[in-house]
């Protein structure tokens, strides 16, 4: 009797245990014929990108041969007469500086702001939070026509130097808004520690803050990489010789000649123009994911 | 080494008043225990200390110098934090060390500063580890050896042992103890755990709703409470207070707690008492004076037995806590456990006089 007694709960326990993992293997299931299709998808332009790239002109032009695979032999052509018979290396050059040139000047303006904003309330701070953020909701689209009469008036129209100006007006409010929230989360004890083990604001900043807020800082400077990086609108309004021309719109402008698109150098082009980028994620996508997520979940 | 005065020190948060006018004196050496209850002021008044809140009015010096205008690191005080407040990216060693480099200490004296420091705390093989890979307790000493690397004017504690648990809080005590008869430093210490506060101070600053409402020895706080807030916030489990009138009885007093209670003041009281025969009072008698009856029991001896119909019976282990009422007020008395009856049941009860306080409703001091 005492057997059934316990025989019968046990098998409720045991029906309810195997229900659960039922449940959860279906919802497994489920998760990854979402991310499968997921990954083809987003997946499939890169990889049509790499495939043209390595392929010759003929081949490309070739309308009878199959898209997807190369089939008369990867060749490295289309790079080698990128990089010697066009500008591409002016504008990888270009990009470069403009890209380093706008990551310091974010992170030093937004760091300071964001210490400032985050850490040493005064009046109108919070207010002043918010209006940066809302700096960062105007779209570039609409802020390049009042940019180009600023530009224009400082003498920086048609040159890489007006793009250092103007990123910033993209990278600086976001960067600011993710540095407040990770400042913010870090506690106030501890820069009452550092004020009275003799520490001033400045002290305080780059001996605890910034150490402490380097995921923050790092998933702010690969945001600030990535918009300078990748914009185009700005370069497209403000730059329009060869020499002053950024990866973005030069390669685009350069590569397609009326209704002639090379697509094997255009798509080599974007392949060398998108490894920066790749390389940085790869290594510090762990930081970059700590660093967003930190203000949501720190108290 | 210094003296910490506060002199009419006031803090207003707008117009809430944190602290209200405060006086206090700690001399040289002291550690003093500032204790309340939530919202009473006394963190408010070590960050006043410390230089971290403003003070809206009075002053504040140390070793003899005002230092209201001066900032934290001007004022020679260490702090210990509740939450620890250690930098996570630093080592121990480092966390201790960061104050001395600050100060541009030369690295073989800072080096031998932590060391010594280390082996007082019993830290030494901790030093290379960070924050994270330290226990709260083994963490609380890298937060206090940061405070005596410093070899400051005052140590300032807020609430060091609030993150701890039970066990590892009566370690963390003793050690505290311990640091402080080794480096001899005045210490201001912040806490709401009156039995932290009992077995650490040599002087206890008892504070609510802003104001210092007694200061004394542990002892003196325990047997000699000046106002109805002290003598119930000090003690555990808190003293009993029962509405009651002071009556004549023959050429002595008697405090009529109810109809048929009606317990004898001790004759030595009788004088000090008897401007107030026959005024509403409040009777406050700790739970350990209310014992089964037994030889040697106070001077009263059995007039000051009476009987009482058990509520509740709380067996502790050495000791068992019984309640019951009296006129309507819950009553603790701490008896013997082979004394203690059941729940329901009658028992005879002894009440020792000689600890007794009378109270004025209208004022709350103890009279």
């Amino acid at each position: 009797m005492s057997t059934a007694a316990v025989s019968v709960p046990s098998t409720r326990a045991q029906t309810k245990r195997s229900s659960l993992r039922r449940s959860r293997r279906w919802a497994l299931i489920a998760s990854y014929v979402f991310l499968i299709m997921f990954a083809i998808f987003f997946l499939i332009p890169p990889y049509y990108m790499v495939v043209t790239a390595f392929k010759t002109d003929a081949e490309v032009a070739h309308m009878a041969t199959n898209p997807w695979i190369i089939a008369d032999g990867a060749t490295l052509d289309q790079f080698k007469i990128l990089l010697t018979q066009t500008d591409f290396l002016i504008y990888f050059k270009n990009t470069a500086i403009v890209t380093v040139a706008v990551v310091c000047i974010t992170m030093v303006v937004s760091v300071l702001a964001a210490f400032a904003l985050g850490r040493m309330k005064f009046w109108g701070s919070g207010l002043l939070a918010t209006g940066i953020f809302l700096t960062y909701l105007v779209p570039d689209t609409l802020l390049f026509i009042p940019l180009f009469q600023i530009v224009k008036a400082v003498g920086l129209l048609n040159s890489y130097w007006g793009m250092i100006l103007v990123y910033p007006t993209l990278t600086v409010p976001f960067c600011t808004w993710i540095m407040i929230g990770y400042f913010q989360s870090i506690p106030k004890e501890l820069d009452e520690a550092a004020l009275i083990d003799g520490a001033g604001h400045m002290q305080m900043l780059t001996k605890i803050f910034i150490p402490v807020a380097l995921p923050g800082i790092i998933a702010a400077t690969i945001f600030a990489f990535t918009v300078s990086w990748a914009a185009f609108v700005y370069p497209m309004a403000f730059l329009y010789s060869s020499d002053q021309q950024v990866l973005t719109v030069g390669t685009v402008t350069s590569l397609i000649r009326a209704d002639v698109y090379k697509w094997g150098m255009l798509m080599a082009g974007a392949l060398l123009a998108a490894a920066p980028p790749l390389i940085i994620y790869a290594f510090l996508m762990d930081y970059y994911i700590a660093g967003l997520t930190a203000g949501a979940t720190k108290g | 080494m210094a003296e910490v005065t506060l002199r009419q020190v006031v803090k207003k948060y707008g117009d809430v008043e944190a602290v209200r006018s405060i006086d206090l004196d700690i001399p040289n050496n002291e550690f003093v225990v500032l204790v309340g209850p939530s919202g009473c002021g006394k963190s408010t008044t070590l960050r006043m200390i410390a230089g971290l809140e403003e003070i809206t009015a009075g002053d504040i010096s140390i070793g003899g110098e005002v230092v209201n205008d001066l900032p934290p690191k001007d004022r020679d005080i260490a702090m210990v934090f509740q939450n620890y407040a250690l930098y996570p990216h630093m080592t121990s060693f480092e966390n201790m060390a960061f104050g001395l480099k600050l100060r541009k200490f030369p690295k073989a004296e800072i080096k031998s500063r932590v060391e010594h420091a280390a082996r007082i705390l019993d830290i030494t093989e901790l030093l290379e580890r960070r924050p994270k890979a330290l226990s709260g307790g083994q963490r609380q000493r890298v937060a206090m050896g940061r405070a005596i690397v410093r070899n400051p004017k005052v140590f300032l504690f807020d609430e060091p042992l609030s993150n701890l648990d039970a066990k590892l809080r009566v370690q963390m005590r003793t050690e505290i103890k311990r640091v402080h008869q080794k480096v001899k430093t005045t210490t201001v210490y912040v806490t709401h755990d009156q039995v932290e506060a009992m077995t650490l101070a040599d002087r206890v600053v008892v504070m609510n709703n802003g104001i210092i409402e007694q200061i004394g020895p542990p002892q003196e706080l325990y047997h000699k409470p000046r106002t109805r807030f002290v003598a119930g916030f000090i003690g555990s489990p808190a003293m009993n207070f029962i509405p009651c009138t002071l009556e004549q009885h023959g050429d002595g007093l008697r405090v009529r707690l109810s109809d048929k209670i009606a317990l004898p003041v001790p004759a030595s009281r009788t004088g000090r008492y008897r401007p107030v025969v026959g005024k509403e009072l409040t009777f406050g008698l700790r739970p350990e004076h209310v014992t089964e009856p037994h030889q040697g029991n106070g001077a009263s001896g059995g007039d000051s037995n009476f009987a009482a119909v058990l509520d509740v019976v709380e067996p502790m282990g050495m000791e068992t806590m019984v309640y019951f009422t009296i006129a309507g007020t819950e009553v603790c008395a701490r008896v013997d456990p082979t004394a203690a009856g059941e729940a329901g049941a009658t028992m005879q009860l002894h009440a020792n006089m000689d600890h007794m306080h009378l109270i004025d409703p209208a004022t709350n001091m103890v009279l």
